[in-house]
């Protein structure tokens, strides 16, 4: 069959990428031509700003190298305007670098020929010298004339402005910015952080006009242009003038040919234009009355764009909210969504100047539609977040101002602010990343996400504690270009578009009971999944159909496979349950007797009241069980994503305080929970007096014993992110404690997304949900507990299933070792 | 000329799984075995921290380290990029029901 035609025009990011995503998804479905009006391929037109700095270099810049082009089988005519489209033909014609004419039919039309500078309406403003700052050439000319000229003015106090500001004082020249309002970037920041980001500015050595109507640019003897009038009379040399005064989308050759547009080119919801054969994409195009100038949304526009080129039909744009940073090497401000405060927003404000620090945010209906943030910005990707998920914040309003890390995320203190951080600081303690690594990885490699930071780099991809950090560099680094995943409906991972919450909805519905089926039913792209989706799917499937779905060995992380905690030299360790952190000499010397029968280097009493035999070898670990078993000992499960322990305090057994027999309510609770698997570890704690020996406010389920029964706190967390546990509710008695804390547990098993511990799955629904359904209604509390008493019942353990091992062998064949 | 070892029956190997060969030549090696049951030889060493491939997640033909998540491809032994490295890989072939390997 005939390969159909795509023409595109315009050779930006928006449309490049749109090229990209279709070459993943249908890589033979189209011959490709291409025509450029600039000299160059593709590149990161984000970047100019540290270009004009000085700070790189144009090769560094470059996305897409002319070898691309060739080795995608694209033709590419660079240096050639398309001059007219002929929709009846289904052709485009072009006037190529040399002059001669190129012309092109299409089966499709992608037109991305982005926006160009506003030029304002006065006398002068076609005089050499005279500039926007939109492309290579531009920056070039402002290089060119930083060397040989000393007066500079920009016009237009926005993103664009001040970055063009800053590069041309950077290179050395005298910069005035002249801008039309009261405060600079008066889009994007309300009046006091305009202030402060001026302030900040004019000690960089940067001067401003404001309030200022320009009314002419004067020519000078040489016939280039040598000052600046305004409508007051004022003049200030210039010998370069930038306009930065906005965007208006490129719609010239579209509406030249007919196609329907207003303010920019208008497409539906598939980046179609009126002319079913021609799509749209980028800052040329008008969605739902959209034009966006910011590059993060052209790449969700480029994802849909393609899907429907390659003719799958899925997948809707429906509009962005943006974020801006500006790019100024020292300067933090962050701002988002609607700052305006129309009729019914409130505002939350933290002031103090002498810190040179402004936050506000913007609350409508107890969720968050703005943010502004000056000085410190580490919380701005987090509060987009909260923005882009239309998260409630109710719960949390009291601490929002102060962000999500006030707590302290650890591993990182004192580097808190990512533009002021050095080059060579570390961002990432788990993998030894520095801030220049981040750096040069962003702008090398040409990254625009997170994940695609943290492919290259490692940063943030270990225990992520980082990633707030690593984000702000990120969007300190390519602007306006960044974009957070929606946490909600962010993909599993690569295999599939469906995200855990879809993916779970769906083995519950669908009833799936294997991780193959319900690959299968899901439609994943990849044969058998990847580590990152399969422990997950097999989790879904099993908390969703216990006694009917199909574990899979293979599915699971080798500690789960092999019931202990794989350590770094590849050996194991070995960590006995003990009920409630009690023991008996006969257990102790069970564990001893095999610490030395198995030459066991390490022996450490964990923070979970138990002790860790360290440094097993794989092929030990069966025999060392069934030693431990004669003992009456079973596993700990201290390598699962599963019930750990029950810490507990001595309680009113002997201790003259306690109020409580919290040693006694921990064994129950232990033995209840025996060999529950969750979404991630589950920890509890049982203190039988607030004096709250056994820490249980930082425990998924801590309970502590008040003279008339039983506090239950819920979501503490006591690693990467110390969150205290949230009161949930008093009980007086032992078995209420198993019934609304197993309650609580259940619904976290069947709503937690995998890898999700408690205080983040609180976050995420809120507390209210959780007690509405465990606390209100006793009907589904009841239930709840029921389906977790349902689902533990049975329970063998591990290890003994290992040794007697009834699946004919193969289970414990692992553990052997095959000598040639 | 290679030497061909007989390991182990392939149903000896679970799908998606491996076995550890200790040989006397190279140390130990990992043998992987596919979904659609190819069967493949690494040294059992990840390039990057030494961890134990053979104790990693099989997808596809590929293997994820269990200590740092790099993944390698089982064909060649390359690491997937953006990660770089690779790990010696061994010819394996499957007659009769019956996993060899060339030492």
């Amino acid at each position: 069959m005939r390969k159909l035609k795509l023409v595109m025009v315009g050779n930006g990011m928006a449309g490049v990428r749109t090229l990209e995503e279709l070459r993943k998804i249908a890589p033979e479905m189209y011959d490709i031509t291409v025509f450029g009006a600039e000299p160059h391929p593709n590149y990161n037109r984000i970047l100019l700003s540290p270009v004009l700095a000085g700070e790189m270099t144009i090769q560094d810049i470059i996305l897409n190298d002319l070898q691309w082009y060739a080795d995608n089988g694209i033709t590419l005519h660079l240096g050639s305007t398309v001059t007219a489209i002929d929709r009846n033909k289904r052709t485009v014609t072009a006037a190529g670098k040399g002059g001669e004419t190129i012309s092109a039919d299409y089966d499709r039309l992608l037109i991305a020929t982005g926006s160009t500078p506003f030029i304002l309406p006065i006398p002068g403003n076609d005089l050499p010298g005279v500039i926007s700052y939109r492309d290579i050439q531009d920056t070039d000319e402002m290089i060119d004339a930083a060397a040989r000229y000393r007066h500079a003015v920009v016009i237009g106090a926005g993103l664009l402005g001040l970055e063009a500001a800053n590069g041309l004082a950077l290179r050395g020249m005298d910069v005035t910015v002249v801008h039309l309002s009261d405060w600079i970037m008066e889009r994007q920041l309300d009046r006091s952080a305009g202030k402060m980001l001026q302030a900040a500015l004019e000690k960089k050595g940067m001067k401003f006009k404001l309030n200022a109507h320009t009314a002419e640019l004067v020519k000078g003897e040489s016939g280039r242009v040598c000052a600046v009038r305004f409508k007051d009379g004022e003049t200030l040399p210039a010998d370069l003038v930038c306009m930065a005064a906005g965007i208006r989308p490129n719609v010239a050759l579209a509406e030249k040919a007919g196609i329907h547009c207003n303010r920019g080119i208008v497409v539906n919801d598939t980046l179609q234009t009126y002319d079913p054969r021609i799509y749209a994409v980028g800052e040329c195009a008008n969605h739902r009355g959209t034009a966006y100038g910011l590059v993060a949304p052209l790449f969700e526009q480029a994802k849909v764009c393609a899907n429907h080129l390659a003719m799958y039909g899925i997948g809707r744009y429906q509009g962005s909210v943006t974020s801006t940073k500006l790019k100024v090497t020292g300067i933090d401000v962050f701002s988002a969504g609607d700052f305006s405060g129309s009729d019914g927003t409130e505002d939350i404000v933290l002031h103090d100047p002498g810190a040179g620090i402004y936050k506000r945010l913007v609350l409508k209906d107890d969720k968050l539609v703005g943010a502004v943030l000056y000085g410190d910005t580490k919380d701005g990707a987090w509060y987009f977040q909260l923005l882009k998920d239309g998260q409630d914040i109710r719960d949390i309003r009291d601490n929002l101002v102060f962000g999500n890390a006030h707590l302290g995320d650890v591993g990182h203190k004192g580097n808190s602010l990512a533009a002021g951080m050095p080059d060579s600081a570390e961002v990432c303690g788990c993998n030894g990343v520095c801030k220049g690594s981040i750096v040069k990885a962003i702008k090398e490699q040409g990254l625009f996400t997170l994940e695609d930071v943290r492919k290259h780099t490692k940063a943030s991809s270990s225990c992520g504690s980082c990633t707030g950090l690593v984000e702000q560099i990120l969007a300190s680094t390519i602007g306006g270009a960044y974009q957070p995943a929606d946490s909600t409906s962010k993909p599993v991972c690569g295999c599939t578009d469906h995200s855990h919450g879809e993916v779970r909805k769906a083995i519950r519905e669908h009833k799936l009971l294997s991780v193959a089926e319900a690959q299968a039913f899901l439609g994943w792209k990849t044969p058998n999944g990847c580590a990152s989706c399969r422990p997950a799917l097999n989790y879904y499937c099993l908390s969703s159909w216990p006694h009917e779905a199909v574990d899979d060995p293979q599915s699971r992380f080798i500690n789960e496979r092999a019931h202990a905690n794989i350590q770094k030299d590849g050996s194991y360790s070995v960590v006995p349950r003990m009920w409630g952190g009690l023991t008996t000499p006969a257990e102790l010397r069970a564990i001893a007797d095999a610490a030395e029968k198995y030459q066991v280097p390490t022996v450490k009493v964990t923070g979970g009241q138990r002790i860790d035999l360290l440094g097993v070898k794989k092929e030990d670990l069966p025999a060392m069980w069934a030693d431990l078993a004669k003992a009456g000992m079973v596993s700990g499960h201290a390598y699962g994503k599963s019930l750990r322990t029950v810490k507990t305090c001595v309680g009113s057994e002997h201790c003259r305080f306690g109020t409580q027999r919290s040693m006694e309510l921990g064994v129950k609770l232990e033995k209840m929970l025996f060999g529950m698997w969750s979404p991630h570890k589950f920890k509890l704690a049982v203190s039988g007096c607030p004096r709250n020996c056994a820490e249980s406010g930082i425990k998924d389920i801590g309970v502590i014993g008040v003279d008339s029964g039983y506090e239950l706190y819920v979501g503490g967390n006591g690693g990467i992110k110390t969150e205290v546990a949230q009161f949930f509710c008093k009980v007086a008695s032992d078995d209420e404690v198993l019934e609304y804390g197993g309650a609580f547990i259940q619904l976290y098993r069947e709503e937690g997304f995998y890898l999700e511990r408690t205080c983040h799955y609180l976050e995420r629904v809120g507390l209210e949900h959780v007690k509405k359904a465990v606390l209100e209604d006793a009907g589904q509390r009841r239930a709840l507990y029921e389906r977790l008493l349902f689902a533990l019942q049975n329970y063998k353990d591990p290890w003994a299933e290992i040794v007697e091992d009834s699946s004919g062998g193969l289970h414990k064949r692992q553990f052997e070792i095959i000598k040639v | 000329m290679s030497d061909w070892k007989k390991i182990c029956a392939l149903g000896d190997v679970p799908v998606l799984g491996a076995r550890v060969v200790d040989s006397a030549s190279h140390g130990r090696i990992a043998v992987f075995r596919s979904a659609s049951d190819e069967v493949f030889a690494v040294l059992d060493k990840c390039p990057h921290k030494a961890g134990p491939l053979s104790q990693g997640i099989v997808h596809g033909n590929t293997v994820t380290c269990p200590l740092h998540s790099w993944k390698i491809q089982l064909e060649d032994g390359q690491v997937v990029p953006p990660d770089v490295g690779c790990v010696k890989h061994f010819a394996t072939r499957v007659t009769n029901g019956e996993v060899f390997l060339a030492l």
